[in-house]
């Protein structure tokens, strides 16, 4: 471990982008996020980067839609109430399809909510991000490491399929330390051919647009769109399993609620019940088919979440219903204990999963 | 297979959130899984300030400590909410030259050490927590002695070389006490 270093998720991260080519950033400070910025605006200027304070999070994310148009790496951060202000971007990013990377430390919400940790922008991240049909990639890490390796990998997840890769955090992601390797590998390079970089009189100029009057090419654009998450969906899924195997009881976790369920799995396991967990990496695409395959031999499912029971729906879509799925969650900066965890697991395995 | 779990808490200001990063870096030096989690918010600024670090020899679930086997206050705030949950035969460390009670329980292993007053009188007030250290690795046999200059030269930053020697001072007081 000789290589490692002890860093925040939020400066591995920041560390992580710059390694992956990105040398654009545009943020606005709100917590629990605000060392992403901090540590771009001393590292930026170090390596012939932009960092640029922007004067709102509405200002930062349209800078984000001018870099990627010209088909640079570019990210901005910010939390929940500031992910809410970028809504519209992210729309006009997927409607331009156009690469770019959005980082949401998550606190408790609705509204201003707190500062500690939440998963509550489930729901945005992968069904609401803004107004039409589009997507997000939404990668989940559950650990420093994979701050830095999700945004690596997020990078040319964006540029591959010319959409926004979301980093779905939260608070404990965001402060812990933890070791962390920066072995991050190549740097892999993408056709940009379609950027605006200007013709030099010697090419047909470029259009970065998501205007459409017509509605049959609107229409075409959105078909297209929708191919492309199709083919997404089949390969890009990414899972971790632990003790999943045989497991009668299913916990499916992600980020934080993860680590937690892990302690409360080993700790079953130790009472003689099979439990195991599958942590989605991927919230979209939703690791379905792994959950399909689970519900053959488990008994039920338990959903560890901190919100109100925002992707216990995507386990039961997956599911089709096969199982019944119950609800472990704390919410407005809470996080569930092990216990917590555990009792849930417990009654699970004591009921079925079926309401007493 | 062995896992130690440590909550720091104390004023901010007092260190509390080095100390933990001394004890993050320790382990990581020592080729074991650590994470360290620190409060955040407003407590940070003026109230009590936390931070909680995990020691294992295999991989870390949750990096959140409710139940210290090794509590280190360094106010009375600090010992008042945390004393109840360190587990049966735990460790607390405390600064009795702050707090001026007893620890309560008596299934636990107490220790006061005045060290804001050694630290004055040493004419290093900022560092009562390292000589708590001192006195916490002591007793805890946590890491061996000759890993301690190394993770000193590790955590304070090169811009402050002046401190290490300071630093090394204070460990040494509370580990000879």
């Amino acid at each position: 471990m000789a290589d490692k270093v002890l860093m925040k998720g939020n400066e591995a991260l920041a560390e992580a982008a710059i390694m992956a080519g990105c040398r654009h950033y545009f943020g606005y400070p709100i917590t629990p996020q605000t060392e992403v910025a901090a540590y771009l605006s001393k590292r930026m200027p170090q390596i012939g980067g932009t960092f640029l304070q922007a004067e709102s999070e509405i200002a930062a994310i349209n800078m984000v839609i001018g870099v990627a148009s010209a088909g640079k790496r570019v990210m901005t951060s910010s939390s929940s109430p500031g992910i809410s202000l970028k809504s519209e971007g992210l729309s006009y990013l997927a409607g331009c399809d156009l690469p770019a990377l959005v980082v949401n430390v998550q606190r408790g919400g609705p509204g201003l909510g707190g500062i500690q940790p939440s998963q509550s922008d489930y729901f945005q991240a992968t069904r609401g991000a803004g107004h039409g049909d589009f997507h997000m990639l939404v990668l989940a890490p559950a650990s420093v490491q994979e701050m830095a390796s999700l945004v690596f990998k997020g990078f040319d997840l964006a540029d591959k399929y010319r959409m926004t890769t979301m980093i779905l955090a939260d608070g404990t992601m965001g402060q812990m330390m933890e070791p962390v390797s920066l072995d991050m590998g190549e740097v892999q390079s993408y056709d940009k051919s379609w950027a605006v970089t200007g013709t030099q009189g010697k090419r047909r100029h470029n259009i970065v647009n998501s205007l459409s009057l017509l509605p049959e090419e609107l229409e075409q654009w959105n078909i297209a769109r929708y191919e492309r998450y199709h083919t997404i969906e089949e390969n890009e899924t990414m899972v971790e399993k632990f003790m999943a195997d045989d497991a009668e009881i299913v916990v499916v976790a992600f980020g934080v609620a993860a680590r937690v369920a892990r302690n409360a799995i080993v700790a079953a396991r130790e009472k003689g019940i099979k439990a195991g967990l599958i942590r989605p990496i991927t919230l979209w695409p939703f690791p379905k088919k792994q959950l399909r395959d689970a519900a053959k031999h488990a008994k039920a499912f338990v959903s560890v979440e901190l919100s109100m029971g925002q992707m216990i729906e995507d386990v039961e879509l997956s599911i089709r219903c096969a199982r019944p799925v119950l609800l472990c969650s704390r919410v407005g900066g809470m996080i569930p204990t092990p216990e917590e965890v555990l009792a849930k697991i417990e009654e699970a395995a004591r009921t079925g999963g079926d309401e007493a | 297979m062995k896992t130690t779990n440590i909550l720091i808490s104390g004023f901010g200001g007092q260190g509390v959130l080095f100390t933990g990063k001394f004890l993050a870096y320790e382990g990581l030096l020592e080729n074991k899984e650590v994470t360290w989690l620190p409060s955040y918010g407003p407590e940070m600024r003026g109230g009590t300030a936390s931070c909680s670090v995990i020691i294992s020899d295999t991989a870390i679930g949750s990096p959140l400590v409710p139940h210290p086997d090794i509590l280190i206050a360094m106010n009375l705030p600090s010992l008042d909410r945390f004393e109840d949950a360190v587990v049966p035969g735990g460790m607390i460390f405390y600064d009795s030259s702050l707090i001026e009670r007893a620890v309560k329980r008596t299934d636990v292993k107490a220790f006061g050490v005045p060290a804001t007053k050694l630290a004055d009188e040493a004419g290093m007030s900022t560092l009562a927590n390292m000589i708590v250290m001192g006195k916490m690795l002591r007793e805890s046999g946590l890491f061996p002695h000759d890993t301690i200059d190394r993770t000193i030269q590790k955590v304070v930053s090169a811009k402050r070389q002046n401190l290490v020697e300071l630093n090394r001072k204070a460990i040494a007081m509370g580990y000879e006490l």
